[in-house]
């Protein structure tokens, strides 16, 4: 963005006025992650910087939240952890399956009503969750499995096919459909067409469709919190429990763990995103 | 083409066409077997589970239930006079059973809704009925109170009769049936709905508008700027787009607080006296503030990937051919983004006005929607048929915006990272 030498006065200031927006908007999406960071080492109960800590003094900075955390007494976490990890794992499990056989589908362009299902089946991402939760939950309770991981995981399914449906058709979009005529030429079997050929070159977008259902399940609160009972506590549930009833600071050393993990999965993303032009050829 | 020519046979004899038509009914259901699996399962788990939230709120049978005998009574009932003995000794032997079984509460509260008064004249009953004799009760309730003399005590508990009401409905919008069967508003202090649902529009509205303003001038900035500093300058928006809604809502939490670093700068710059610090959170500004930074990255999302598309030449020749930047910028380049804009704007739209979790921590009483009052009736009133019909006046919204999302910018071209 470097400016021309001929550039007038009043569209370099308005050009260092727009930069100075810029910084402040990227500013104000950053910022706030690493609040959280340098407080989850506070030594102190409270959740504003200590004297101590605005001097860098190393006595004002400590790990005992993180101890909080893990060895704490009576503490949710570890429950809470493992919860989330096994619900999100089979969620994902269950939303890649069901997600990227619909895709096949649906980027088949013998497919009949193809914009309405496309539509219906995009829809749990765009209704309000807290709708989704109340319906959910009166179903879940008619057939016996609220407060139960299998409900939990049921719904996260729901909630986590519509990302890799959109991913992986999005991916497909750009495959190349004589490879897999080539194939069954060759005397391969549909299924073995999938495995062998389709497969591979749609693998970064199934991927990256399911880290996205892993994040929404691993992150959704609002359908848990219907569905979970005392036994399928989640991270999520137990943070908006903390927060509502008195932030601590074990809370912000949860959060330093998830910030951290969301930076994994970003880095995984954007390098399957890549890895995805790069397959398909698309030139940027 | 002469209307002569042989029809065009295959090998096995059938004309070509048939075959043809045939081979693509095979590919439809191979297709649609594919769907099919994804399809039933969300039906079943999902589009049924929200057609039951609509039986559920506009099912009245409650009353009905615990009064049986006295609605068949009623049936001859016209509604001008009292009603006869047999109604009388319907009701009694209704209510009677209600009593022993310790759900004549629930009916009291009812019929309360309905008309004011009721319940004490319920509560006298029961007492009462227990010392009846046989035969007359028509005599013996009316001595109980004088209000079971009153017509309109009786037009109350028919009004109650049919098993489907939209009565839910009314109340959503903060209107009820009064005693005429007239449609009229509630009392002026008690419209509480109307104002939650003002709030909730007026919040998407801003937070989106917000969250254009601010995605504008870096989805810019992200897709003229060289590929090496535009991509480390991507993971300023796709951080937080990956990061735990609750943790964001937490940083905020300390960010908004009287004594956090907000206020800390404001202090410091000396905006605010140190003695006076403004409440940032438990209000309206905390969601708006909350809510927009949470929502900035499904706005520069798509804006980023149609001004991506935007060939830098154009605006060069707009340039060459005499408009100043603002000129070619304003004619050439904004037009051309709408498409974006639309994309961008309906998303943040449609996700604002079903939000919940970041308005309930940070929201306060003045700044909380239409989401948390339907949470509130599921989990602490337990009207679940009221948090049903609310729910799906919500719906119906969101479903408008998306089936126009849908025209405008079509559902596959949502952007995801």
């Amino acid at each position: 963005m470097a400016l021309p030498k001929y550039t007038e006065t009043r569209y370099r200031i308005w050009h260092y006025i727009y930069l100075s927006i810029c910084t402040f908007v990227f500013f104000f999406l950053i910022a706030p992650l690493f609040v959280i960071f340098p407080l989850s080492f506070n030594a102190e109960e409270f959740l504003v910087f200590s004297d101590g800590m605005k001097r860098l003094d190393p006595d004002a900075f400590s790990l005992r939240w993180y101890k909080d955390m893990i060895y704490g007494t009576k503490n949710p976490w570890g429950l809470a952890a493992k919860n989330s990890f096994i619900i999100a794992i089979f969620a994902t499990l269950g939303s890649v399956i069901l997600g990227t056989v619909a895709a096949l589908g649906l980027s088949s362009r013998y497919m009949p009503f193809k914009g309405i299902i496309m539509a219906a089946l995009i829809s749990p991402m765009i209704v309000p969750l807290i709708i989704s939760g109340v319906a959910i939950f009166f179903f879940m309770a008619k057939v016996g499995l609220a407060a139960t991981h299998t409900g939990i995981i049921l719904a996260h399914i729901v909630l986590g096919t519509p990302f890799v449906v959109i991913t992986v058709t999005a991916t497909l979009s750009g495959f190349d459909h004589s490879v897999t005529r080539a194939a069954a030429s060759l005397g391969s079997t549909p299924v073995n067409t999938f495995m062998k050929i389709t497969l591979p070159l749609i693998l970064p977008g199934v991927i990256s469709g399911g880290l996205f259902a892993f994040v929404t399940s691993f992150d959704e609160v609002v359908v848990v919190l219907f569905l979970a009972g005392l036994d399928n506590t989640t991270i999520p549930v137990q943070m908006w429990t903390g927060l509502r009833e008195q932030l601590s600071p074990t809370i912000l050393a949860v959060a330093t763990c998830l910030i951290i993990l969301s930076t994994l999965i970003l880095v995984t993303a954007e390098l399957l995103r890549r890895r995805s032009e790069r397959i398909r050829g698309i030139n940027r | 083409m002469s209307s002569e020519t042989k029809k065009i046979l295959t090998t096995d004899g059938t004309p070509l066409e048939e075959s043809l038509k045939k081979a693509e009914r095979k590919n439809k259901i191979k297709a649609f077997m594919l769907v099919a699996p994804l399809l039933f399962f969300l039906i079943i788990t999902y589009v049924f589970p929200i057609g039951e939230m609509l039986l559920r709120s506009i099912d009245d049978r409650m009353v009905s239930k615990m009064l049986p005998k006295t609605y068949v009574a009623m049936e001859k009932w016209d509604g001008k006079e009292l009603p006869s003995e047999e109604v009388f000794e319907a009701f009694y032997l209704d209510y009677k059973i209600l009593v022993e079984n310790k759900t004549a509460g629930k009916l009291s509260t009812q019929l309360n809704y309905e008309k004011n008064g009721f319940k004490s004249v319920l509560k006298k009953l029961a007492r009462k009925q227990k010392k009846f004799t046989e035969g007359n009760y028509k005599e013996q309730i009316m001595a109980v109170h004088k209000r079971w003399r009153d017509v309109d005590y009786w037009r109350a508990i028919k009004r109650r009769a049919p098993e489907y009401s939209y009565s839910k409905y009314l109340k959503g919008i903060d209107m009820y049936e009064n005693e005429d069967g007239n449609i009229v508003q509630v009392s002026e202090d008690r419209r509480i709905h109307r104002i939650l649902w003002t709030r909730t529009l007026e919040v998407a509205f801003f937070v989106t508008v917000f969250c254009f303003l601010m995605a504008y001038p870096i989805a810019y900035l992200l897709a003229t700027l060289p590929m090496k500093y535009s991509n480390l300058l991507m993971i300023c928006v796709l951080l937080p787009f990956w990061t735990s809604l609750l943790v964001r809502t937490a940083s905020w939490m300390i960010l908004l607080q009287q004594q956090g670093i907000v206020n800390d700068f404001f202090v410091f710059t000396g905006l605010v006296a140190d003695d006076n610090r403004p409440e940032m959170m438990y209000n309206k500004t905390g969601t708006y503030v909350a809510m927009t930074q949470i929502l900035l990255p499904f706005m520069v999302l798509p804006l980023y990937s149609v001004m991506k598309t935007i060939s830098p030449s154009l605006m060069r020749a707009g340039k060459s051919l005499g408009g100043t930047p603002f000129v070619t910028f304003f004619k050439i380049y904004f037009p051309l983004t709408i498409p974006g804009i639309g994309a961008g704007c309906l998303l943040v739209f449609i996700l604002a006005i079903g939000y919940y979790i970041t308005p309930a921590l940070v929201g306060g009483a003045s700044g909380t929607l239409i989401s948390n009052q339907i949470a509130f009736h599921m989990k602490s009133t337990l009207d679940w048929s009221f948090a049903s019909a609310m729910g799906l006046m919500l719906l119906t919204g969101v479903l408008a915006v998306y089936w126009i999302y849908n025209k405008l910018v079509g559902i596959d071209n949502i952007k995801l990272g």
